[in-house]
């Protein structure tokens, strides 16, 4: 082992610094049989962190129902998962997390979250088609300091997400925001992508064949993002700052020729494996490709493209430089590697070769600076299980503790609340458009894209209720899963594949940790209620800021399957004398609410009741309906409760809505705004009513008729003995006016 | 008609422009490299939207150097058809091809929505079958569409006719507040003085197909492919 005088000496101190435990560190004595080098410590500190081993989480994520008839690809096996759509055509998709660097500098953070996303799923050989992005900052209203930068950290990180997704001329089609104090200091920012390929062009992440040479390919190497991956699975401090060298710096137009040419690349016979250089770079690709191959692989740190002079071995394997890719060529292929490189101006090289030894050897010219055992490295990461604190589940809310609020301005007040209200904002910087298959925009409750070349109709959303898993990690996991469902069965589209990005506390304290555990078990019974496989995700823990952990925020991303363009159905209702009827029972409860935090600044009691066979019945009645041509618009109760539902239903088009809730004994304020679960108000032609309401009462799903469409932009909602009205132009603008006055201030 | 779509390093709106395209009987639309150096036997040669170049230095400003660019001078001289859309338009500009220049947006903010555009002319190949007056509404998405020239050029493009589409409202009235970039006097696309060189901001290739919003883009093909029918008859 070459001693290079520039090393610091391995101390206890130096070991800490990398992230390792004393016990790691035993650990990478007994693989090793001796010291590690100085860059062997970096390369494990990477490798051995949450972000690249999962040590933490792994165990519990093996609980996720991960298999089914249509997966092709599975959960954990390569860089995304890949599901069957049929007619030879597949979907490659995964949700990513980009929480820290986000918070040191929001605009890069932001955006190599979305590079490093895309580049996961054109790594599988996936034409990326679509992205979805699911946002959390602290509020942002008011004058305070804290309110100025989440507003400065909301505006850099949309603003980072358009940088990217527009140049690279992938659509932003849906997503969501929410804003609460727990996520002050420590926003989070999880971007999805989704790719579409035929079944013969799935791509490995494997050194395959002894003797193949490797290539690197894409942008220099630099000193930007330097250990970001052990940056990302620690918590932030207000010293986070001085990390910011540790945030990467994007560049969508060289991730643009690199995803051209890559799958260029992968439509000839040359390419024996493929791996993105993401978290870890260059030491994570390697030796992961090695493991996955069962080979080894030697690569010459001096060979590799650089962006600076006199970067140490050290820098360059631990770099977290984007647009990257590490490419095993079929040897004897190289020339056709190298034409299209260069026809895209893209900086190459070969680099290595692929060995029969399984270590990972790193050179540095004629010294050997890493030589390790690569599946130990990628494989045999240390396991943690750790305590979870015991757990009473919250007593539902007393209602008379809850003051009763005038419907008429709490209305209002909650389509103004920035959770709630227009994200136009957002997505009226993204181009939610380009590649020509956006059918349903941005603001529904799903997004519907139709993949032009596949002739396939998918649709996405991406949900949770945090307030929910804060009161409750397992119901309000449940229910991400349900909302979801739900949310895809209002565009009339059926689930096929779950990607989830687990967001939550420093583990080591086991009350997050049971968070943590309850939520995979939360979802994987949901997943399995709604036979939907897992295929993927990002585990992000040590979300905290000095004021404490952030709400537990397992977001869900699921994708869905539309048969027919006919089938597609959206929110807003579509034409006057339509009857509106209420599917799904509306119970009694305001625990968790957003009526109850808006209005009442209070977050507590029992999230919702959840009941999946109620829940799936119903999504099986809405689907059968739509599918018989009988349902014009669709929409969830979700935030805010009927109230919000039923006014952004009249939202974008020139209808109003008469809604009888008949003879109640119910407080107003509760039957307005609760959000019992399972619950979807659609609208259906005055002539079809008598057959909808035949198939629902078949279907033994709960369902009412409550009022109809009209041609006067009003919303009245009679209920008991009391009759409230709305302009819906006043509500309207309120709803679209929230966030614009308050980034525009 | 053989459309020939120019793919420069960060096109991204080049395969819509070709699947629009192919929605009509008779057009053939092919992605030609930016590196090829002739387009001899196209009729129309499309611009798309993207960021060529990722949009360093400043839009269009690197791709106007691209090799393809001396055959697109070329063609255009010969009075070949020469659509710009977007990227495009912000090409043509820097390449001396249509006058004026793109800038950041008045808020400087991108913005991707579906707007009203007001036909100011259908004297030339890409608005011929439209009337006008006549309202279309057809997305941008863009973040430096701000059009701007200097005072004469501006007395020029306007005593020449050559403004062929503004910003307005869904009445078709040109107001401040109808123009979402601060475009000067709502300009959305011009041709150039010969008229067979078109650059505008909106995405007609976007709204061809009912089920994405709308057909209003069919028109500027539409007319484009009448006129290429028209003028290959005479010859």
């Amino acid at each position: 082992m070459a001693n290079l005088s520039a090393n610091p000496a391995i101390t206890p101190e130096l070991i800490a610094k990398h992230g390792l435990s004393p016990e790691e560190y035993e650990k990478v004595l007994v693989i090793l049989g001796r010291e590690p080098s100085f860059e062997e410590l970096g390369v494990f500190s990477v490798m051995w962190s949450e972000h690249c081993s999962y040590k933490n989480s792994r165990p519990e994520l093996r609980k996720f129902p991960t298999t089914g008839p249509s997966v092709l690809v599975k959960a954990g096996e390569e860089n995304a998962g890949v599901i069957d759509i049929g007619d030879g055509w597949a979907v490659a998709f995964k949700i990513e997390s980009h929480n820290h660097p986000s918070a040191v500098e929001p605009f890069q953070g932001a955006a190599t979250g979305v590079g490093g996303i895309i580049r996961d799923i054109f790594t599988m050989g996936a034409r990326p088609v679509f992205l979805m992005d699911s946002l959390r900052f602290g509020s942002i209203k008011g004058d305070s300091e804290q309110a100025k930068t989440n507003r400065r950290l909301f505006a850099g990180v949309v603003a980072g997400i358009a940088h990217y997704g527009n140049c690279i001329g992938l659509p932003t089609i849906a997503g969501e925001v929410y804003f609460d104090d727990s996520y002050n200091g420590n926003p989070l920012v999880n971007a999805f992508c989704l790719g579409i390929l035929r079944h013969e062009q799935i791509a490995r992440g494997a050194a395959e064949g002894i003797g193949n040479p490797v290539f690197y390919v894409g942008a220099e190497t630099g000193r930007d993002g330097l250990a970001g991956a052990a940056f990302a699975s620690r918590e932030l401090t207000e010293e986070s700052k001085a990390d910011r060298p540790a945030v990467q710096v994007g560049d969508p137009f060289r991730e643009k020729l690199l995803l051209e040419a890559c799958l260029e690349l992968l439509a000839t016979d040359c390419v024996a494996g493929i791996q993105d250089m993401g978290a870890a770079g260059l030491t994570c690709s390697t030796c992961e490709t090695a493991s996955r191959g069962g080979t080894g692989v030697e690569i010459d740190i001096q060979l590799v493209p650089q962006r600076a002079k006199g970067q140490t071995p050290y820098e360059v394997l631990l770099s977290e430089s984007q647009e990257r890719m590490l490419v095993i060529v079929k040897k004897g292929q190289e020339a056709t590697v190298k034409e299209i490189f260069e026809k895209w101006d893209l900086p190459y090289a070969e680099i290595g070769v692929v060995t029969d030894d399984g270590q990972m050897r790193v050179r540095n010219g004629k010294d050997v600076v890493v030589d390790v055992p690569a599946r130990a490295l990628a494989d045999d990461g240390p396991l943690y299980s750790r305590e979870a604190a015991p757990f009473t589940p919250p007593a539902p809310l007393d209602l008379a503790t809850v003051t009763q609020a005038d419907p008429l301005k709490a209305l209002p007040q909650l389509l103004s609340h920035p959770s709630i209200a227009s994200k136009r904002w957002v997505w009226r910087q993204y181009d939610h458009m380009v590649r020509t298959g956006t059918a349903v925009l941005p603001g529904s409750d799903a997004a519907v894209f139709i993949v032009r070349e596949a002739n396939k109709i998918l649709a996405a959303a991406t949900d949770c209720n945090a307030i929910y898993c804060k009161l409750d990690p397992s119901v309000g996991s449940r229910i991400a899963v349900a909302e979801c469902a739900r949310n895809l069965a209002c565009s009339g589209a059926v689930p096929i594949g779950v990607t989830d990005n687990l967001n939550f506390g420093n583990p080591h304290k086991p009350e997050n940790f049971y968070q943590l555990r309850a939520a995979v078990e939360g979802i994987s019974e949901g997943c399995r209620a709604f036979g939907v496989p897992v295929t993927g995700g990002n585990v992000s823990l040590y979300n905290e800021s000095p004021a404490g952990a952030i709400d537990p925020t397992p977001t869900i991303s699921m994708v869905g399957r539309i048969d027919d363009i006919a089938h597609i159905t959206t929110q807003s209702f579509k034409q006057a004398g339509d009857q509106i009827i209420l599917i799904g029972e509306t119970g009694d409860e305001l625990g968790g609410s957003h009526y109850l935090l808006a209005i009442h600044g209070r977050k507590e009691g029992a999230p919702p009741v959840l009941v999946f066979e109620k829940e799936i019945a119903i999504h099986h009645a809405l689907l059968s309906l739509i599918r018989k041509g009988l349902v014009r618009s669709a929409h969830d109760c979700s935030e805010g409760g009927l109230a919000v539902t039923l006014a952004e239903s009249c939202f974008g088009t020139k209808f109003g809505a008469t809604v009888d809730l008949g003879d109640t004994d119910q407080r107003p304020d509760v039957l307005l705004f609760n959000e019992t679960q399972g619950r979807i108000v659609i609208s259906v032609k005055a002539s079809d009513v008598a057959v909808v309401e035949a198939e629902l009462a078949k279907s033994c799903v709960h369902f009412r008729k409550i009022g109809e469409v009209t041609d006067k932009a009003d919303l009245s909602i009679k209920t008991g003995g009391n009759c409230y009205s709305w302009s819906i132009d006043s509500l309207n603008e309120t709803f679209e006016g929230a966030i614009p006055s308050l980034m525009e201030s | 008609m053989k459309v020939a779509v120019i793919q420069f390093p960060g096109s991204n709106c080049d395969t819509d422009c070709q699947a629009a395209l192919l929605f009509f009987p008779g057009v053939t639309a092919e992605i030609v490299w930016h590196k090829e150096t002739s387009l001899a036997g196209y009729d129309v040669i499309v611009l798309p939207g993207g960021f060529s170049y990722g949009d360093y230095l400043r839009c269009g400003s690197i791709a106007r150097f691209s090799p393809i660019m001396a055959a697109v001078r070329l063609a255009a001289s010969t009075g070949v058809l020469v659509l710009g859309i977007c990227n495009g338009f912000q090409i043509l500009c820097e390449a001396g091809l249509l006058p004026g220049t793109l800038m950041r947006n008045r808020d400087l903010l991108f913005r991707c929505e579906t707007l009203h555009l007001r036909v100011e002319n259908n004297d030339s190949p890409f608005t011929s079958v439209l009337h006008q007056g006549q309202v279309l509404e057809i997305p941008i998405a863009h973040g430096e569409g701000r059009y701007f020239a200097d005072a004469e050029t501006l007395q020029a493009l306007k005593a020449n006719n050559q403004v062929l589409v503004r910003y307005c409202d869904a009445s078709g009235n040109v107001s401040a507040a109808a123009n979402p970039n601060g475009s000067l006097e709502n300009i959305a696309g011009i041709c150039s003085h010969g008229r067979n060189v078109f650059g505008l901001m909106p995405h007609p290739e976007r709204v061809c197909d009912l089920i994405l919003g709308g057909t209003d883009g069919r028109g500027i093909f539409q007319s484009m492919i009448d006129w290429m029918a028209a003028h290959k008859s005479n010859n």
